[in-house]
Parts: C-alpha cells; structure tokens; sequence
C-alpha cells in the first residue's frame, strides 16, 4: 500500500491458444491520476483489464493492483475495486433504484447510509428522475451514468473502465469525463481504455497498445515530443491528387487525410522534409501548400501501430 | 465466510425478476395444471370402449345374460352383430371392430360342463394391450356363468379383484408430480446462470464480493418456493379432477418434495455451469428429461424394465421421488420407511451443489 502506483504490472501476457492476446505487458499506474489505454480493437485492452482485476487469469507474469498480488487474492480485491464492463451489465429488467439497492446489499455498503449514498448518486449522475424507470429502457448515455454510479457506489480506490463511452454521443462524453476528473480528484485511480483520440488526450498518462504488446507509454505531452517523425501538413485543393504525388515517396512513412488537409509522418532522420514533399509535389503539378506542424496524439498513434517496414522509411 | 445480506441480495433480486418475466411465471402455474390435464386425461392405460361384435347362436336367457355383462364391464362396446364365426372374422379383418365374441348353439350345455369352453374370444392381437384386456375379459365371464349356478356370493369378490373400475389417474398422478417438478425447476435453473452470462451481468457479479455459494444458493432458493408451490397445485388438482387420494402424511411428501426439488434445482445448477448458451442449457436438459420420463418408473414398471436400464434408473432422482410420492400417496407409507430414497436425493443435492459452486469459479478463462 505505501507504493506510490496503483497498479504494476510485470511481463503481464495472456494467450488464447496461439493468440497472443497480451504480450508481456510492463506497466506503471500512478495513484490518484487517469491513465488511459488507448489502442485499436483487439489490440488487448479489454484482456489486460480483465486480468488486473481478477477476471482473467495471466497466462505469464504478475501485477501487484493496490498493493495485492495477482493472480492470486483476487478476492481480497474486490471490495477496493469498481469495474465497468464495455457491454452494459445491469439489470435491464429491474429499475435504477433496484439495480442501485442490488449492489449496495452486494458489496455490503452499511446500512444505516445505504439511502443516502443512492440519493447522492442519483442526484451526481442526474438520474433522479428515471429512478423507477427499468434500466433496460433507458438511453445510451443514462444507462452509462448508471453504470458509473454502481461502479463507484461503494468509494473504491481503483476504477477499471472498459471502452465505456463507446455507445453514448459527444455530449455525453463530455459529462462523463467531468465525472472521472471529479472522482480521480478525490483520489480515485482510474484506468480507462478508449479508442478515441480526443479521450486519450485528455488523461493525465497513457499506454498505446497494439496487436497485445505496448508500444508507447507516458504523458500525451511526452508521446506528442517523441514520435520520432517530422509531420507535414499539406493544405491542397485536390487531396487525393496531392496524396497520389507524395504516398509512394520512399521517405514518407504514411499519409492521413483530414478533409482538406493531409498529415505526412516521415522519419527523424530524414533531412528537410518540407522539400521533398514539396518538390514532390510540384513535380506531380498539384497546387498545395505544405508546412511543418507539430505531432498531434493521431500522429504519435499512426507512428506507433505502423509496421516495423514503414517506420524504417 | 458466507454473508447472509449479500445472498438475500441475490434471492430478492431474482424474485423481482421472476415477477416480472411473465412467461416464466406463467410456467410456474399453467405448466402443471396443463400437465396434469394432459396426462391425466389423455393417458389412460386402462382400455374402454373397444369396438366389439357379438355372434350369439345360442340365443338363451344365460348367453343374453352374459353378452350384456360384458358390455356392462365398458371395456366392450358392441357397436355390430353377427350370425356366423366366419362374419366376426371378416369384421375383425376389415378393422372394424377390435374384438369379437362367439357363443356356439350349445352354450348352456358347455357353461355347465366346464371340460369344453363355452365362448370363443377373438381378438385384434396387434396391439397387446387389446390382448391383454381380452385376456381379462375372457376370464371374468366364463367364472361368472359358473359361479351363477352354484355360489353366487363369491361372484362379487372376484369381480372386485379384477377391478373394472381401475382408473389410470391414480398411478399417475404421483408420477407426474415428479415428471412436472423435474421439468419447471431443471430448466428454471438450468438457464439461470447462462442467461446472465449471455446478457453480461455476470462480468459485473463476479467482480462483486458475491461468492460463488452464495450466488448459487442465492439463485436455488426462491424456485424452492416455486416448486413446493407446484406441488400444491398439482395435489389440488389432481384431488379436484382425478379423485387422486393423499392416503399417507401431506407433511412427509412436501418433505419429501422439498428434497427432490432442491435436487433437481442442483441438477439444473450444474447444467448452467457446464454450458456456455441457453439453447445448449435446454438441449441438456431435455437430455436428462428423456430417460427421467422412461425409466424412472413412470412410464413403465420399474421391475419390468431390464437390468442396465434399471441401473440409469437408479441413477435420476426422478426415480427416487416417484418411489416416495406412490409410497405415500397411495400405499400410507410414512416417510421414515422410505429413508433410502429419501436419502439419495439429499445427497445427490449436495454432491451437485457442491459440483457447481466448484465449477464457477468466478473467472471468465
């Protein structure tokens, strides 16, 4: 308990079989902050958090979560623990109130401030008016505060989110990211996994996992300054016409395209990036302008989960 | 180690699910009640009404006498009547009538005679059933134009061995009462983990304190309940429509009863652990339904049945629970002279509560 991280994780691997669903993961969650783990689907996320609370069994290493072993006492967990699973998994056929009762009685909440606790939540997470409505009916975003609200009912320490905004729209988001600032000032640890840029930016750290292993780690400040690669940003009239003309230059490690504008990653070591993209394109006659930008949190993404090949570029 | 608080959580949140999913609850009171209707009136191994044809050549105040006893036992129906052997032949070859009866011109003579038989039965021996009921009928009239002559008193005690009465309802229904609480409380259970598992909220209980006793035990207790409420219907319906008797103790079967269901919702329990859908956790349960219905004893003499199907018997508690609802329903056995049967139930719950509470070991690998 007197360590200063949540979670440490060491040479953490499950396998399915010949899949390596997580490759010995080494990962460092300070308390009290949001650390995110950002990746495509099936890169690992849902697995890794499922095994640091228990639910999976580590194929290979072992984490120490708020200073118990795993795998192992689990159990002794449990309480100090909040889990919101990315498929919603209360009790459709029971009303919030019922669903919120169901789980103070199941993490034995005392007594005496059973009501007030739910009142608080309710009243938190902006459901005092669907209290009696059945769970199963409710709107994407309220059956998210809801799941919430019975993941910190009982005041954990440590709060495992999986993809938990993947069904609610942008507005709802935004809510729920108030909410997490909110309970990680408090000094709740969270570990959020997400596949959004704009989430991931927000965290106080994150760890970029791809096909099971990490690629990346640190604070989105520190991944943004050490992408390795020089970003260009091309403003063109016709962007697949500028696309066509830089895309197989050796140099370019990848193309993304945002409406009019496209981000080139090309390697650190490559020397004046801005000419060869754009003599390239003036050699293909496409009218464009190209500057040096900055590397955003998609670009660190894309450097990272590319191919070994490309990055070599 | 078990907290009581959290499996009362578990058993009022399943209470309050039941309550609202109406087709289970609908199962819990229309299930028996058409079951019984069902079995009750639709099985019936004692034969009535068969078609029969009557060639009377005697034509005597005896041979009349007899023909219309036969028909007075309902087991016949004379529906045709015939001049020769040869036409009731033809009749039963045509299908239309199952069974025909033949008195020769010398009826009186032979009745009294006893060395030659009297009448001649001819019978439709493709289904042994119609075979058998003409077996009994043969028999009980050729003693009655004996006895007539001679000693008319002991007429009336053979006629009550034979019992033309004898209703099928009243082996059945005790039978039944196990068939029915086998099916609702196997498949209630047998569902129940899987259903959660299928809609998620496991993932979120296993990450709860909840443990897996708790949970398991949690989940059986309120179709308890459930079950000894079946009971109770099928009982009361089966007194109401069937005139079924409860000769013994109605203490020592709902004992009785709360035994075999705790069994069976065991039974279920573990079905829930091993399967990974809904549709398999049916699948299995109909698997263990089959040979519950056929060699419990229910569909067939239990001694009757051969050696290896016995020992499967042996095996379901169905059988066990039909031995002890026939016991003291209909023979007054009380409970304590039943011990075995009654003993391999409690056991067989625990073995499989045991089982099942292992099995789920709160992980998703």
């Amino acid at each position: 308990m007197n360590s200063d991280y949540a979670i440490e994780a060491r040479g953490l691997s499950k396998h399915f079989g010949e899949l390596k669903a997580v490759d010995s993961l080494d990962l460092k969650v300070p308390r009290g902050q949001i650390y995110g783990f950002l990746g495509p689907n099936g890169s690992g996320k849902s697995t890794t958090i499922r095994m640091l609370c228990g639910l999976l069994t580590p194929t290979e290493g072992s984490a120490t979560v708020l200073g118990t072993h795993i795998p192992g006492k689990a159990r002794d967990l449990r309480p100090r623990i909040g889990y919101m699973t990315q498929k919603f998994s209360l009790f459709g056929d029971m009303t919030v109130l019922e669903n919120l009762q169901f789980i103070s009685e199941i993490y034995s909440y005392p007594k005496a401030d059973r009501k007030d606790r739910i009142e608080e939540l309710l009243v938190r997470y902006d459901l005092t008016e669907q209290r009696r409505q059945m769970a199963g009916t409710m709107s994407g975003g309220q059956k998210q505060r809801l799941a919430l609200a019975c993941a910190v009912l009982h005041k954990p320490n440590l709060l495992l989110l999986d993809e938990p905004t993947s069904a609610v729209d942008p507005q709802s988001r935004r809510d729920f990211w108030a909410n997490l600032f909110r309970l990680a000032e408090g000094g709740t640890t969270i570990m959020v996994s997400t596949h959004y840029m704009d989430e991931a930016e927000r965290c106080h750290r994150l760890a970029i996992l791809d096909r099971g292993v990490k690629v990346a780690d640190g604070t989105p400040q520190h991944l943004q300054a050490t992408t390795g690669m020089h970003v260009v940003e091309v403003l063109a009239e016709d962007p697949y016409a500028a696309q066509a003309a830089i895309h197989d230059l050796p140099e370019v490690a990848s193309v993304t395209q945002l409406g009019v504008r496209l981000r080139v990653l090309i390697s650190e070591r490559v020397d004046q990036p801005l000419r060869i993209v754009e003599s390239a394109l003036a050699r293909a006659g496409v009218r464009a302008e190209a500057t040096i930008s900055s590397a955003t949190l998609e670009d660190v993404f894309v450097a990272v989960t590319m191919g070994p090949e490309e990055r070599a570029a | 180690m078990i907290s009581l608080s959290r499996m009362g959580a578990i058993i009022k949140k399943e209470v309050r699910q039941l309550r609202r999913d109406r087709l289970t609850f609908g199962m819990v009171f229309g299930l028996p009640i058409i079951q019984i209707l069902l079995f009750g009136y639709a099985i019936n191994t004692d034969v009535r009404n068969l078609r029969a044809a009557v060639a009377d050549q005697a034509n005597t105040s005896l041979s009349r006498e007899f023909v219309a006893n036969i028909g007075a036992t309902q087991v016949v129906k004379f529906v045709d009547q015939a001049e020769t052997a040869e036409e009731l032949e033809a009749m039963l070859r045509r299908g239309d009538i199952s069974i025909g009866v033949f008195l020769p011109p010398d009826f009186d003579r032979r009745v009294i005679d006893q060395t030659r038989s009297a009448v001649h039965i001819l019978v439709d021996g493709s289904d042994p059933t119609v075979l058998g009921v003409a077996n009994q009928l043969r028999n009980v009239p050729v003693q009655f134009g004996f006895s007539a002559q001679r000693r008319p008193a002991e007429l009336i005690e053979t006629r009550a061995y034979y019992n033309p009465e004898r209703r099928t309802p009243v082996n059945i229904v005790p039978g039944l009462m196990g068939v029915i609480l086998m099916m609702t409380m196997m498949l209630f259970t047998a569902v129940a983990i899987v259903r959660e598992k299928e809609r998620g909220n496991l993932e979120l209980l296993i990450n709860t304190p909840v443990s897996s006793a708790e949970l398991m035990v949690g989940k059986v207790t309120p179709y308890i309940l459930i079950g000894l409420l079946q009971l109770g219907i099928i009982l009361g319906v089966g007194r109401l429509l069937f005139d079924v008797p409860v000769r013994g103790s109605v203490l020592d079967l709902y004992i009785a009863g709360t035994a075999f269901i705790a069994a069976k919702l065991s039974l279920g329990l573990l079905i829930s652990t091993a399967v990974r859908t809904q549709f398999q956790a049916m699948q299995m349960t109909v698997f263990i339904l089959m040979p519950s219905i056929l060699l419990s004893g229910f569909m067939f003499p239990f001694d009757g049945m051969p050696k290896v199907a016995q020992y499967i018997g042996e095996v379901l508690p169905t059988t066990h629970f039909i031995r002890l609802t026939r016991g003291i329903m209909l023979r007054d056995a009380p409970l304590l002279e039943l011990t075995p049967d009654f003993l391999y139930l409690v056991g067989f719950t625990l073995v499989a509560m045991t089982v099942a509470a292992l099995r789920f070991t709160k992980r998703l690998d």
